[in-house]
């Protein structure tokens, strides 16, 4: 809209590059990019899209990526290059879906145009032209709008299976066959706009549905990227080029910057640094490392820039066995139905038995095969599970938007279903209880000046350390002073001039045991340690688990004695120096025992884990593995969304749980009167709505009761 | 009964015009960034 418009001369040789800016957060942000982008040399335009948190920029081929990546950054913004559009295909899905509705939006509301003057009295010829009309619209319109539910019953009874999609199918297809039929013999019900109707209620819960998990997944989707997805590799000619993670070879040398993730396995030959492996081992504290030492991909460079040779890469390195096991692991979780088709298990041959009966029972009472058909589709089609196709999806939806809100991306329905289910929490340590960053240990050794002077530097800089200090003083309300000159040394640190005082935040001179840098003012230099804190609301986080009957414990990688300290500091029983494999086989053993495990992890070597447990959840630093294997991703650094989600999930089955007894007594109520053959067109239609406004109104409560649990 | 004639068509053709219009809307994007969409309307325009 206020983009500014590309230039006719650019245009025809420009590429479009895509990345994703996690920190757009208002419209401010959209415009400083919109506005700002283009004015670089070489960028035609710039196109935000806020919901998925996304750039599209077109630019001459000469700017590379990483001079993009620069300029954004130069504008205030931590931006990744987005992977090929992973979303296309659900996007394609829910597209075709909204069509669907909106096909049947259009053919519910122009039929019931016409059945209400049906319905009111109208005499026979107008009647038959009315039904001719109605069967005009609704027999294209059930063609192409019924087809999400046709397709999907197919294949299910394809596999000697049923789901919701049977009843609806065969109660849709009788209703309009027996209405057509009507029509031809000039007879004086038909049922079109029921038909019609029905497809249209249910359409719109899996509208709501497939809305629910794109939105959840973009927003997972704009926090991956950040783990090592390519490199930069040195080229013969000595320039350098960014190589994705599945072609690197070994042989090749790459350059990985401070805050890089390793894409592959490597020997380094250039740079001391500090390597860590939390996301791979578990590990908390990083460890040094030089030339000659190995390296492996899934680790994050802290320190300084290095030079490695590439040892291994792709298929060969650490992280392809964790894929293996978590495809293994991830393959028990498929077997889980759902509870709408648990639901319809029971439900279409209860239907189906019903309406054939009353089919017989017509028969046998002396009516003739046209009458005791019209009956047995009335039955169908009063009985036909509007209220019970709403009942799970409206819930849940409103439930998954009450959870958003409060920072749980949930992937979709069935998440929610299991997390309501689980009985036991495992815990990883480093990045889950902790935050899995490096902080400062503790900023009042700072003056309000010092604080100011430290923040300036640090924002400028893309060091994890500085990017750790510049959050910590950012949430103490510290506003950075004005910099001139700022230079970043590699290596080293990064400098500048503040009111004509040379100031600096440089690597402390001497190599200290943990993790720290000096902030030089004029020459006088403040120690600051870093290290890796727990979340700020864990305590509440575990209590509220407690006080809903969920026994917590840890599973860490991380050294026992590590882990014991943290464990006695929250009371929690813990087992340490687990390995993938380890976390896996813990995990298997609880589920034979018969509990449904909750698993929180972040790392890669907590996937397998993710993958194989009942219900899983990662934080939203956590690898992009592990977002994808788990069910849902909290994102800040509190915890407190798990616990929410364990609470919201349970009273969302509870929702469920009260729509399906509803759903069931207005069958009860309804179904003898369809039997009896007092159904017309217009009890069904007016059925059918009510039915379906109670089970939307009482999901709706959803909203509310997640919101006043956060408050209270 | 002749005006029945008249609006009975007059009807569906609104009713095909606006279900013309939400496919046009959802081919050309309108649909893709909806938090944008509402968060644009506070840029200011300072273009000079």
């Amino acid at each position: 809209m206020n983009a500014p418009a590309p230039t006719l001369t650019a245009a025809a040789d420009c590429i479009d590059s895509r990345f994703t800016v996690p920190g757009m957060r208002c419209a401010g942000c959209i415009g400083k990019i919109e506005r700002g982008l283009p004015l670089v040399p070489g960028v035609v335009s710039a196109r935000v899209n806020f919901s998925a948190k996304r750039v599209a920029v077109s630019h001459a081929p000469e700017l590379t990526d990483d001079d993009l990546l620069d300029e954004l950054r130069k504008l205030g913004f931590e931006a990744e290059r987005a992977a090929d559009n992973p979303l296309a295909r659900d996007d394609a899905e829910t597209k075709r879906l909204l069509s669907a509705l909106a096909v049947a939006g259009f053919g519910m509301m122009n039929i019931m145009l016409l059945s209400v003057s049906i319905w009111s009295g109208a005499d026979t010829i107008t009647r038959e032209m009315f039904h001719w009309l109605s069967a005009l619209i609704a027999i294209p319109v059930v063609a192409y709008s019924g087809r999400p539910f046709f397709a999907s019953a197919l294949m299910a009874l394809r596999y000697g299976r049923t789901n919701m999609d049977v009843p609806i199918s065969i109660g849709v297809l009788l209703a309009t066959g027996m209405s057509f039929y009507e029509t031809l013999v000039g007879g004086a019900h038909a049922y079109f706009d029921g038909a019609v109707m029905l497809l249209f209620f249910l359409l719109a819960g899996r509208v709501l549905d497939a809305m629910m998990r794109n939105r959840a997944r973009s927003g997972i989707a704009s926090l991956l990227g950040r783990m090592g997805r390519g490199a930069q590799v040195v080229q013969a000619d000595g320039s350098t080029a960014y190589i994705e993670a599945e072609r690197l070879a070994p042989g090749m040398v790459m350059l990985v910057a401070a805050g890089e993730a390793l894409a592959a396995d490597g020997e380094i030959v250039e740079g001391h640094t500090t390597v860590d492996s939390s996301m791979l081992t578990g590990e908390s504290d990083p460890r040094p490392a030089g030339p000659g030492d190995l390296v492996h991909a899934g680790m994050i460079n802290q320190g300084n820039p290095v030079r490695l040779t590439v040892t291994a890469a792709a298929q060969d390195t650490a992280i392809a066995d964790i894929a293996r096991l978590m495809d293994e692991a991830g393959q028990s979780r498929s077997r889980y139905v759902r509870i709408a088709d648990r639901a319809s298990r029971l439900y279409a041959p209860a239907v189906h038995t019903l309406a054939f009966l009353s089919f017989c029972g017509w028969m046998l009472a002396g009516a003739g095969v046209h009458h005791a058909l019209t009956i047995a589709a009335a039955v169908l089609i009063i009985t036909c599970p509007c209220a019970l196709g709403l009942a799970v999806p409206a819930a849940q939806v409103v439930a998954a938007q009450a959870l958003m809100k409060r920072g749980l991306l949930i992937k979709d329905g069935s998440a929610l279903e299991r997390l309501a289910e689980a009985d036991e929490v495992l815990l990883d340590k480093t990045g889950t209880l902790t935050l899995g960053e490096p902080r400062p240990v503790d900023l009042s050794a700072l003056d309000a000046q010092q604080r100011s002077i430290a923040l300036a530097l640090a924002q400028s800089s893309r060091h994890p350390l500085s990017r750790g200090l510049a959050q910590a003083l950012r949430d103490a309300g510290t506003e950075p002073v004005v910099l001139d000159d700022v230079s970043e040394t590699a290596g080293s640190g990064i400098g500048g001039c503040s009111g004509g005082r040379a100031v600096a935040l440089l690597r402390p001179e001497v190599e200290t045991g943990g993790l720290a840098v000096d902030l030089v003012i004029d020459g006088a230099r403040s120690r600051i340690a870093f290290a890796d804190p727990l979340r700020p609301d864990v305590r509440e986080t575990l209590a509220a688990l407690a006080a809903q009957g969920l026994p917590v414990s840890i599973v860490s990688g991380d050294r026992a004695a590590t882990v014991a300290v943290v464990a006695r500091e929250l009371g929690l029983f813990a087992t340490a120096s687990m390995k993938p494999a380890d976390k896996l086989a813990l995990l298997d053993r609880r589920t034979a025992d018969g509990h449904r495990v909750l698993m929180v992890g972040d790392g890669l070597n907590d996937g397998p884990a993710l993958a194989g447990a009942h219900v899983s959840i990662a934080p939203g630093s956590a690898s992009d593995v592990s977002q994808q294997a788990a069910d849902a991703v909290f994102v800040g650094a509190g915890m407190m969304p798990v616990a929410l989600a364990i609470r919201v999930g349970r009273k969302t089955m509870r929702v469920v749980r009260e729509n399906f007894v509803m759903a069931i007594v207005y069958n009860v109520l309804a179904v003898p009167l369809a039997i009896l053959g007092y159904v017309t067109p217009l009890v069904a239609a007016l059925a059918m709505s009510g039915s379906s406004l109670l089970v939307v109104g009482n999901s709706l409560r959803l909203a509310r009761a997640a919101g006043k649990e956060s408050a209270a | 009964m002749t005006v029945l004639g008249f609006m009975i068509p007059l009807a569906l053709l609104m009713g095909f015009f606006g279900l013309g219009c939400f496919f046009w809307a959802m081919r050309s994007g309108q649909f893709e960034d909806l938090d944008g969409a509402a968060n644009r309307i506070l840029i200011e325009e300072d273009d000079e």
